[in-house]
Formats: C-alpha cells, sequence, structure tokens
C-alpha cells in the first residue's frame, strides 16, 4: 500500500481506530449491522445510530464498552483525521466511512448499492484519492436485473401454485425487510409470514417508520395451512426441519447469487429471485470511474476481475482479501 | 425459444423426478409439431449442428468482451453457457424464433454471416433464451434431465410403453414426426430400418451382499466382466455395424471385423485387443479408439476381436424374449459354425454355490483382464436398460493409495461454487509429484471439508488451479494401474476416487513413488 496513514486490516493508523475490524480491537468504526463487518466485544464503537441499535438488538447493550453515534454527512474530527459518513444504500443505517488526512482522502464503501431501496438511505456517491472498495458481485456476469420483475416472478408463482406454500430465504437482517417492503410495492396486501429469527429486526425497521405491512410470526404449534402463503425465513431454516411443517413447499431465495441457475439449482432453490443488497458490476465500475480515485483497494468478493479492470482503465488497483468476511454469502 | 428455454429452465430447477416428468409430459402435450420433435431432440441429445461449435461461439464472445473477465467469469460460473448468457452485454429489439426457427437457422449458418447471425441472436434473447441457445449449440444440456427421463415423460403423456419406446428408439430420427403421431394414436408404430438399427442393450445392477440371500444359486450363471468395452455388433450379409453401449456407430475404427452371414444377426460382446483371444490391457485398447483411420501398424499391433455374451437377432427373428439359457444355446451353436479369429465366445463359469464363486472371484490368474463377474439369470429376456434382479455385476476390490492432496480446481454444474477437483500425489524423494486427478467418491460432509481446505490452505494460484500446502492425505480407491509415458510420475491410474479423507495420517507417512509401483505395477 501506498498510503502512509492506513494499512492492510483497514486501520487508521494516526488515530488507532480499525473499520469492521474482524477482532475486537480498541477502536472501531462500524459500517453497518451485518455480522461479518458488525462484531462485539470492541472497546469504543463508532457508528450510525442506526447501526449502534441492531448491533444492541443483535449483541445486547454490551457488546462495546462506549458506543459514539455519528450522523450522515457530519465530519467529526479526531486528532489531525476528519471522519465522514455517507449513505452505502445497503440496508438500514449502511454507511461509507470518509477518512481525511491532509487534504488526502481515503473512501471506505463497506457494502453499498447505488439504486433505490425504500428500505434505507439512497447512496451517495463521494469523490476520493483513494478508494477502498467491496466486490462481492465484481464479475461482468453480475447484471442485477430491476427488483419488480423479480418480485412479480414470485406473484406469478403463487397464481400458478395456489396450493403450495412459498418460503423464502431471506437474511434476517436487510433482505427480510427489502423483500416485505417490494412486495408491499407491489400491491402485496396479505398477512406475509416470518420465522422467529426475523422478528425483532423486522420491528427495529418498523420503528423506524419502514412500511412492511401485516406480519406474523410463526407459531409451530399452530396448524394453520399455509398454502398459497408466503413464508420468509433465514436460509438455514430452509434446510433444516423447519421446514417440514410446510406440505410441498416451493423453496425460494432472495439473493445476487440467484442469478446463476446452477447455484440456485445446488441450494435446491426452486424459484431463484435476483434481489441483492450489493452493487452489481456495472454498479461497482461506474462508482470507481466516478470517484477519480488513483488507487482502488478491494476488501472482499471477486477482487481479481476488479484488479484486472482498474488495471485496463490505468488505476492502480489491489486485493486485499481480508479474511473473515463471508465470501460466498451474501449478507 | 420462449417455450422451450422456459420449460428446460423450470426442468433445471425441478428436484423431484417425477414433478419433472409431469414438466415434460405437459409440454409435449401442448406443443405442436415439429417444435416438440426438435426439443426432445435436444433433451435427448440428437441434435446435430455441423456448421456452428461451441468454441465458435466462445470466439465471438471474446472478441466482445476481455478475454481475462471472460476467464474469470468462467471460473466462477461453472457452466459455459451460463456464463455467455449472463456476460453478453448487448441488447436489441427484435422477435426471437421458436425453436424449428432457430434450429433451421443454425442448421443453415452461412461462413461469411455466421459471426454477425449468432451476434444477433444473442442480443435479441434475454438472459434465459440466450443460455437455452447455447445449450442448444453445445449440445449437453446438463440440466438434471437423462435421455431414458425424457424417454419416460414421452410413455406417460401418450400412455405408452416405455420398453416399446426404448426399441425403436435408434431407428426414428428429428423432428420425430411419425413418432409423435404413433404417440398420438393418429399413426402406427414407426418402422425402423433393423439392419443399421442400433437396439438398446441390457445392463447390469451392482449386487449387494443382501442380494445373494434371496438369489438362488442354481438359477445363475457367472461369466467374466471383460475389460473391454461392450458393444452390439449387427450383421447383414457382409455388411458389418458395430455400436458402442451408447448407440455410437464405431463401425469405422475396427475395419478387422468382417464377416459374411446370409441373414440378419444381432450380436452383444466385449469388443477388446489382443492375440488368440488373450486380452491386453485397456490401455492398449484405448489406442485404438477414437481415432478417424486405422494405421496398418495399429492394426498389427493390436488387433482387435470380440467375446461374445448374447444374442439378440439370428436369421431376422428377433430373439429378445426368449430365456437367457436358450439365447446362449442358440449362441454356442451360430459360434460354432462361425469359428475364426475375431468372434470368441465368453466362457460360462462353474460354481457350486456363492461362496465358491467368491472363491474363484479372488483367486483368479487372469486378474488384469477382466472387472470381476457378470452373474446372470438363466430364464432372464434381453431387456433395454438395467432392470432389477436379472443381470447382476460383482467388480473387484479395487486396490487403494493413501496420497497427498497438491492441487484443486472448482467443480461444474451443481458442484459450481466447490473445490472439488483434485489432483494427489506420492513423494519422490523430497518432492510431491501427481500421480493422479478424483472428481468423485467423497460424500457432501467430506466435499466440504476439503472445499474448506483448499480455500484456508491456498499457497499459489494458477488461473483457475490452487495449489494447497502439502498436509493433507486422502485414500485413493482405483481399479487398476498402467505404466505411462505421458506422466511424470510413469503410471496412470484407472477410475480413481477419493475413498475417504485421512485427517488422522500424517503426510511423512505416504508412500514414495517407487515404493508404489513396486507394490502395483
Amino acid at each position: 500500500m501506498n498510503m502512509k496513514w492506513i494499512d492492510k486490516n483497514l486501520h487508521i493508523i494516526p488515530i488507532n481506530t480499525h473499520i469492521d475490524p474482524y477482532k475486537p480491537v480498541e477502536n472501531a468504526i462500524i459500517t453497518h449491522g451485518h455480522a461479518d463487518h458488525a462484531k462485539p466485544g470492541h472497546k469504543n464503537v463508532l457508528a450510525t445510530k442506526e447501526t449502534i441499535e441492531i448491533m444492541k438488538i443483535r449483541y445486547g447493550e454490551n457488546c462495546a464498552e462506549n458506543f459514539q453515534e455519528l450522523r450522515l454527512n457530519q465530519t467529526l474530527k479526531i486528532d489531525e483525521v476528519s471522519i465522514t459518513f455517507f449513505p452505502a444504500g445497503h440496508i438500514l443505517g449502511s454507511v461509507q466511512v470518509l477518512a481525511e488526512l491532509k487534504g488526502e482522502k481515503i473512501n471506505f464503501t463497506g457494502d453499498y448499492k447505488t439504486s433505490k431501496d425504500k428500505t434505507c438511505k439512497r447512496f451517495e456517491p463521494v469523490k476520493c484519492n483513494t478508494l477502498v472498495t467491496e466486490a462481492t458481485f465484481g464479475l461482468p456476469v453480475f447484471q442485477h436485473p430491476e427488483e419488480k420483475l423479480e418480485i412479480n416472478k414470485l406473484l406469478t408463482s403463487l397464481k400458478l401454485f395456489p396450493e403450495r406454500p412459498h418460503i423464502i430465504g431471506v437474511y434476517a437482517l436487510g433482505k427480510a425487510q427489502r423483500v416485505l417492503s417490494l412486495l408491499r410495492q407491489q400491491g402485496y396486501d396479505k398477512e406475509i409470514f416470518i420465522h422467529g429469527s426475523l422478528d425483532k429486526l423486522c420491528n427495529y425497521y418498523q420503528k423506524n417508520e419502514i412500511f412492511l405491512g401485516k406480519i406474523s410470526k410463526i407459531n409451530l404449534t399452530n396448524k394453520k395451512n399455509f398454502n398459497g402463503e408466503i413464508i420468509l425465513a433465514p436460509p438455514s431454516a430452509i434446510k433444516n426441519v423447519w421446514a417440514r411443517k410446510f406440505e410441498d413447499p416451493i423453496i425460494s431465495q432472495a439473493s445476487g447469487w440467484m442469478s446463476i441457475k446452477q447455484r440456485a439449482k445446488q441450494s435446491l432453490v426452486e424459484l431463484p429471485l435476483i434481489i441483492s443488497d450489493h452493487a452489481d458490476w456495472n454498479e461497482l465500475t461506474d462508482y470507481i470511474k466516478y470517484t477519480e480515485a488513483e488507487n482502488v483497494y478491494v476488501t472482499h468478493g471477486r477482487e481479481d476481475a476488479i484488479v484486472h479492470w482498474c488495471k485496463q482503465n490505468k488505476i492502480q488497483g489491489l486485493a486485499l482479501s481480508l479474511s473473515g468476511r463471508d465470501d460466498e454469502n451474501e449478507l | 425459444m420462449k417455450k422451450f428455454s422456459g420449460l428446460i429452465n423450470k426442468l433445471l430447477l425441478t428436484p423431484s423426478r417425477n414433478r419433472k416428468i409431469d414438466i415434460l409430459s405437459d409440454y409435449f402435450q401442448n406443443t405442436p409439431d415439429p417444435d416438440r420433435g426438435f426439443a426432445l431432440a435436444v433433451l435427448t441429445g440428437n441434435l446435430e449442428l455441423r456448421n456452428i461449435s461451441i468454441s465458435k461461439i466462445k470466439e465471438i464472445v471474446c472478441n466482445k468482451i476481455d478475454p481475462e473477465l471472460f476467464a474469470l467469469s468462467y471460473e466462477y460460473v461453472g457452466d459455459l453457457a451460463e456464463t455467455i448468457s449472463l456476460i453478453w452485454p448487448y441488447k436489441k429489439k427484435g422477435m426471437i424464433d421458436n425453436i424449428t426457427e432457430m434450429t433451421n437457422k443454425l442448421k443453415n449458418l452461412k461462413k461469411n454471416n455466421l459471426d454477425e447471425t449468432i451476434e444477433n441472436l444473442l442480443s435479441v434473447a434475454n438472459d434465459t433464451e440466450r443460455w437455452a441457445i447455447i445449450k442448444l449449440i453445445s449440445g449437453g444440456l446438463r440440466i438434471g434431465v437423462s435421455s431414458r427421463l425424457t424417454k419416460s415423460a414421452l410413455a406417460q403423456f401418450s400412455n405408452k410403453n416405455l420398453d416399446d419406446i426404448e426399441k425403436i428408439w435408434h431407428g426414428v430420427n428429428p423432428p420425430y414426426t411419425n413418432l409423435f403421431k404413433w404417440l398420438c394414436d393418429k399413426g402406427p408404430i414407426p418402422e425402423i430400418d433393423v439392419n443399421n438399427t442400433f437396439n438398446p442393450m441390457m445392463l447390469a445392477n451392482p449386487i449387494n451382499q443382501k442380494d445373494f440371500e434371496n438369489l438362488n444359486p442354481e438359477r445363475f450363471v457367472a461369466e467374466w466382466k471383460w475389460d473391454g468395452i461392450r458393444v452390439q455388433v449387427i450383421i447383414n450379409k457382409d455388411k458389418v455395424k458395430i455400436f458402442s453401449r451408447t448407440g455410437d456407430d464405431i463401425t469405422k475404427s475396427f475395419p478387422e471385423i468382417k464377416i459374411d452371414q446370409k441373414n440378419m444377426i444381432v450380436l452383444d460382446g466385449e469388443l477388446l485387443v489382443g492375440k488368440n483371444y488373450i486380452p491386453m490391457t485397456f490401455n492398449s485398447l484405448q489406442q485404438r479408439l477414437n481415432r478417424k483411420s486405422v494405421s496398418s501398424k495399429h492394426l498389427k499391433e493390436f488387433p482387435a476381436f470380440i467375446k461374445l455374451y448374447d444374442i439378440l437377432f439370428l436369421d431376422s427373428v428377433d430373439l429378445r424374449n426368449h430365456t437367457w439359457i436358450d439365447r446362449r444355446l442358440k449362441l454356442e451353436n451360430w459360434h460354432a459354425k462361425n469359428r475364426d479369429n475375431i468372434f470368441d465366445i465368453s466362457k460360462i463359469i462353474k460354481f457350486k454355490d456363492w461362496h465358491n464363486l467368491e472363491e474363484i472371484k479372488t483367486n483368479d490368474i487372469i486378474d488384469n483382464q477382466h472387472e470381476g463377474l457378470m452373474i446372470k439369470c438363466i430364464e432372464s429376456p434381453y431387456l433395454s436398460g438395467r432392470p432389477k434382479g436379472h443381470w447382476f455385476k460383482w467388480k473387484k476390490e479395487p486396490k487403494t493409495v493413501d496420497a497427498i492432496l497438491m492441487y484443486a480446481i472448482r467443480g461444474h454444474g451443481k458442484r459450481s461454487s466447490y473445490y472439488s477437483d483434485f489432483t494427489f500425489g506420492l513423494w519422490d524423494k523430497n518432492q510431491v509429484t501427481p500421480i493422479g486427478k478424483a472428481y468423485f467418491g467423497f460424500t457432501d460432509e467430506e466435499l466440504k471439508k476439503l472445499d474448506k481446505f483448499v480455500r484456508n490452505n491456498t499457497i499459489k494460484k494458477f488461473g483457475p488451479v490452487r495449489e494447497v500446502e502439502k498436509t493433507f492425505v486422502i485414500e485413493i480407491a482405483f481399479d487398476s494401474i498402467n505404466e505411462s509415458k505421458r506422466h511424470k510420475s510413469g503410471v496412470a491410474l484407472r477410475f480413481p476416487r477419493i475413498k475417504r479423507l485421512r485427517e488422522d495420517k500424517p503426510v511423512n507417512e505416504v508412500l514414495q513413488l517407487s515404493e508404489f509401483k513396486t507394490e502395483f505395477l
């Protein structure tokens, strides 16, 4: 790395602060609440109000010694380093972190997407000298379709198979609420059923005035007939005995990986829905161009292709291959 | 292509076999000729497009897209058709052809506008249609639908007998209009040219220890399972046709198989190479396979002959409904009159009981020429496919060796996100030298462990290949071993697979290559 003041572990050296550290540290800035970015056990945490609250819901009130909130677009000066948060459009509370020292700007994207999403603040682009980016979908095969079309696939399937329950695999934080919100936007106003593990975070989103409509926790003892209903559950629940209570269900999954049919088949997904909370290839490369960064560091994902693309576009690119990022599961 | 691409997409994503059959049956019911016929051809791998190949498509795509990005994408996705369909960046308004129009267009491609036509087709199609077009061109669909399953769907939608469909299958051609007429009760069963048409073969099931309890040894005979290639020979006057087990015509590779017969006869046997009916190794037979022309040197060094197992037709009479014992007598009779250097008869092995047969299996001295035993019921008719309870194969115990995991690549198809193709090796002094590759044999759990090991212990990457720390021992099972000049190790393993993981075994206990050769060669 040719920047003197940060290192490969996303450590801002002059202020001894790490971005999304994998292990407990003294000072951490957390971009968003997903488990591979937000870990418990740090001493001081700087994050948005929402990210802090999500961390507390998931890990408990005392998952860090001190929490400090920073609002979007406001700058906090720590010694000679200025820190500013910009919305990342990934999930509720997610931000990009811009660090500035003596006029040199480094932007850490965290996870992001530039497209619109009613469950969080829309992404804001930022210019910088060095961009530290994710690349979960950093291959040109990933060109996410419009979410509306994917939701319509689900609604069509419900009409075609009114006798089969439709179970959709979604991660508890972000994806679950996004799918609920998208369904409501497409006019689906029936009650939607959710696995118990999604309950707390759905409530939290609703408290933040994000409209999810009528949702009900599934009660295992209750012998309700779920034919033709939509059920949201984490992918792990679909694979275990929990799913056996549904008769002949259609297994669906909402994820950016679902654009690869063979991958959907592997996970025994009959109805793949390509709904991603990460930037696709075009968003990633467009954003790199927009920032006018001279250096691009790729934290995790398909780094080889992005680094190759940077080289062709005369931008210095480097893969960091951070450990601990969930490589194959989109969070 | 809209309907067809929807069909194969649904088939790919539907896990249940019965539901797949329903989907196909429904498609055949509700699709007009000749569309359903072309679809049937694609599904069973019988659509031949000579003017366009998958490598040509790859070339067209790589002219439009950075080859490095394409290679990285292909490595990740693991399916060529899918990679191209997802990466293709152009979109154009237009009508997409139906499968008949598409097939005709692809069949009649001219060199001068080939690139342009293909680019146009790819741009007009959506992702799934593009995927289907490329599958059409590449032939192998890899959607988890076998020929057999497709034919089961034909039987279901038409209420016909699957075995009747199998019997005429190799005599009908795309777009199968006559076949569908018969299936829809609008015409007679298609007449087939028996002199040139492959008949589906009868195959054996592996035998289990439990099976022996229920099988009366007096009703069964045994013979060696010769280690060559299973063939069907159709002889009519001086014309000879040789088909492989899957119905491929391999007559041209074996010009020495000549005989004159007054009437049509169909034989089933094992094609081998060797002199005086003594089979050489499978390796020698391989010298004769897949060659466009046969050199006189090869003919002399590796002459072919056939060990006869069975007879399907004699003097144009179909014997398939006769019992095995009856067919065997006719075969012996025929062979007695037609003794020459070409046809030998597979010997029947005498045994008292199953225990005695096991002794024979373990103690035999012609070990390198066969793969074990075949056990056949003397009352069996000759049935197509793998009918239960008639023929059994009893394979030799495989040989095993503990080896060190060296390299891995991602698998294809349903394993595309796992490192599932492995190269393993043995010590050659202080270095590890590869002795083979294996990509099956492990359980899903073991695959996850291997995949995780590869991801966490990569020391170098060469394109898609990952070299790993030489610390993981795996037990390899294999059927036989041959000397090989093409491999650095000097040996080639036949049918290697991963038997189990030996996480308990330290690498320094793995054999030296020289020790391995002494033990097995």
